[in-house]
């Protein structure tokens, strides 16, 4: 079997599937022939890869598979085939779907105490529609919230192929540099019970 | 996705003194060439809505807050709590000025802004210096883990998309044989399938007069999908002459109904022109269940009488 051979039926196949192909897939393409070593069909792919470098596509690996895509230096122009503007998502979704990302799982809860807001469910609608998102579990408090997790099609779109590829979380700074005027017994500001305590007593000065 | 700037003027307390401020008692509200301002421009003009967008862009308090920590350079670690509690709770004047229909979340962080500034004015006991944690480093924590997922946010949005940045490259296959793969069955051909067998069935209506399975629903939804995108479909073409005469009453009793509904329309070019029918022209889907059933029965009495008749 040919070098020549295995990679044309690679890339016929890739431009063929509608879907990424992963590593077995490709393999099964072989099996009346004898299939090549998974060395040889990963050789085979990045070889494409490179061969594809100063071309308007690029065979990129993702979360499924290997797939063929549109490079995205030409995407401006690319995109002016279709009349219609990609969906621009709200920040509200991008800031749930960041938490459903970077914490999973988490719950609706959680999510809202980092928010300071309310989940919207047609947020979290949606996210699930578009196949983003999916129930992973449910967490063993009263109540058995459902626990988000990201899918593998929302790893597929954003072009990553497992979740360690997002972008670094910011680093969060400590408050080292006390003003030391400033500074109060750890009761008060520690304990959150107490806080809520405080914060419910003095609601109607707090609106004033 | 950055919040917009936009300078809130008569809100006090927002815009940098000048060296020469104004009286006591007097509100700046900006700068021109140098020269405060202390009162609106009589013919100043803002439209409510553009404050109502701009307030409505804050995903909660903690963006607003964050927003006014950031627009001002102030150190996050270090928040002069006074003067950010002052300007966010004009903020929240703002928002139940304009009838904004405020979360209670918002509130919540009011009452928490101002328990913390009173806690601020607090003489400290000198004696404990031990462990002493300062009453904003909660409000810290929050407002910093928001902003880490803010920008996680803005970090997703900026990653190549399908379809807005890439599209998966394909080409055309005239091998279309999938390899064990569990074939969809839409609606669609259950209805075809299920017209097959009861026109075969039809055949064999001289043996069995009495129960014939065919039923007005399944043909109002044998006509939709053959009216299906749109297209004009000639009205003859939606009978099957094989089925009989009962098939075709059932027919015609469902194109009656879908017509009730507003589902379909019939079409004459001209007088004694062919009849033609398309989808009905407004929003639809409207199969009531109860509806359609209660017509199904009736329909299949029809057909039955229709059927006694005809052989």
């Amino acid at each position: 079997m040919s070098d020549h051979y295995v990679r044309n039926v690679i890339e016929a196949s890739l431009l063929a599937a509608d879907k990424p192909l992963s590593l077995n897939e490709i393999a099964e393409l072989f099996h009346e022939d004898g299939c090549p070593e998974k060395g040889r069909l990963l050789w085979t792919l990045e070889s494409l890869a490179l061969e594809y470098e100063d071309r308007g596509i690029e065979l990129r690996e993702t979360a499924s598979g290997w797939r063929i895509q549109i490079r995205q230096s030409y995407a401006r122009e690319v995109s002016r085939l279709w009349p219609e503007r990609p969906q621009k998502y709200s920040r509200a979704l991008l800031e749930t779907l960041a938490l459903i990302a970077y914490r999973q799982p988490i719950t609706r809860a959680e999510i809202e105490s980092v928010r300071g807001v309310a989940v919207n469910p047609n947020i979290v609608k949606t996210l699930m529609e578009r196949e983003w998102i999916r129930v992973v579990g449910h967490r063993d408090v009263p109540g058995h919230p459902e626990l988000l997790g990201t899918t593998r099609s929302f790893l597929d779109y954003f072009g990553l192929r497992n979740i360690d590829e997002l972008p670094p979380l910011a680093e969060i700074k400590q408050m080292v540099d006390l003003n030391p005027q400033l500074t109060l017994p750890v009761v008060d500001a520690t304990d959150p019970d107490a806080v809520v305590v405080a914060v419910e007593a003095s609601g109607g000065d707090g609106q004033t | 996705m950055a919040t917009p700037e936009l300078k809130l003027g008569h809100l006090s307390g927002e815009t940098e003194d000048p060296p020469t401020g104004p009286a006591q008692g007097e509100i700046t509200i900006a700068l021109v060439q140098g020269e405060p301002v202390t009162q609106l421009p009589r013919d100043l003009y803002i439209p409510p809505q553009a404050l109502e967008v701009f307030l409505e862009a804050f995903e909660g308090p903690l963006d607003l807050l964050l927003y006014l920590i950031r627009r001002q350079n102030l150190d996050i670690l270090d928040i002069p709590l006074a003067e950010i509690t002052k300007q966010y709770m004009n903020y929240i004047e703002l928002m139940r000025e304009l009838q904004l229909e405020l979360a209670g979340e918002y509130m919540l962080m009011a009452a928490t802004l101002a328990e913390l500034k009173s806690r601020m004015l607090l003489p400290r006991s000198g004696d404990i210096v031990v462990d002493e944690v300062d009453p904003r480093a909660n409000l810290v924590r929050r407002l910093q883990e928001y902003e880490r997922f803010k920008q996680a946010a803005e970090g997703i949005d900026r990653l190549p998309r399908q379809e807005r940045d890439t599209w998966a490259a394909s080409a055309a296959s005239e091998i279309r044989r999938p390899l064990s793969t569990i074939p969809q069955v839409a609606l669609k051909e259950m209805i075809l399938t299920f017209r097959e067998v009861v026109s075969r069935a039809a055949m064999f209506q001289h043996h069995y007069v009495q129960r014939e399975r065919l039923s007005v629903r399944a043909r109002m939804a044998d006509v939709l999908s053959a009216i299906e995108g749109g297209v004009f479909v000639n009205f003859k073409m939606l009978f099957k002459a094989e089925e009989g005469r009962m098939g075709v009453t059932v027919t015609f009793v469902a194109i009656l109904e879908l017509m009730r509904e507003g589902l379909i329309e019939i079409v004459q070019t001209e007088a004694y022109g062919p009849l033609h029918v398309r989808a009905g022209q407004r929003p639809y889907l409207r199969l009531v269940e109860g509806e359609i059933g209660d017509f199904s029965t009736v329909g299949v009495s029809m057909a039955e009488v229709s059927t006694e008749k005809g052989s």
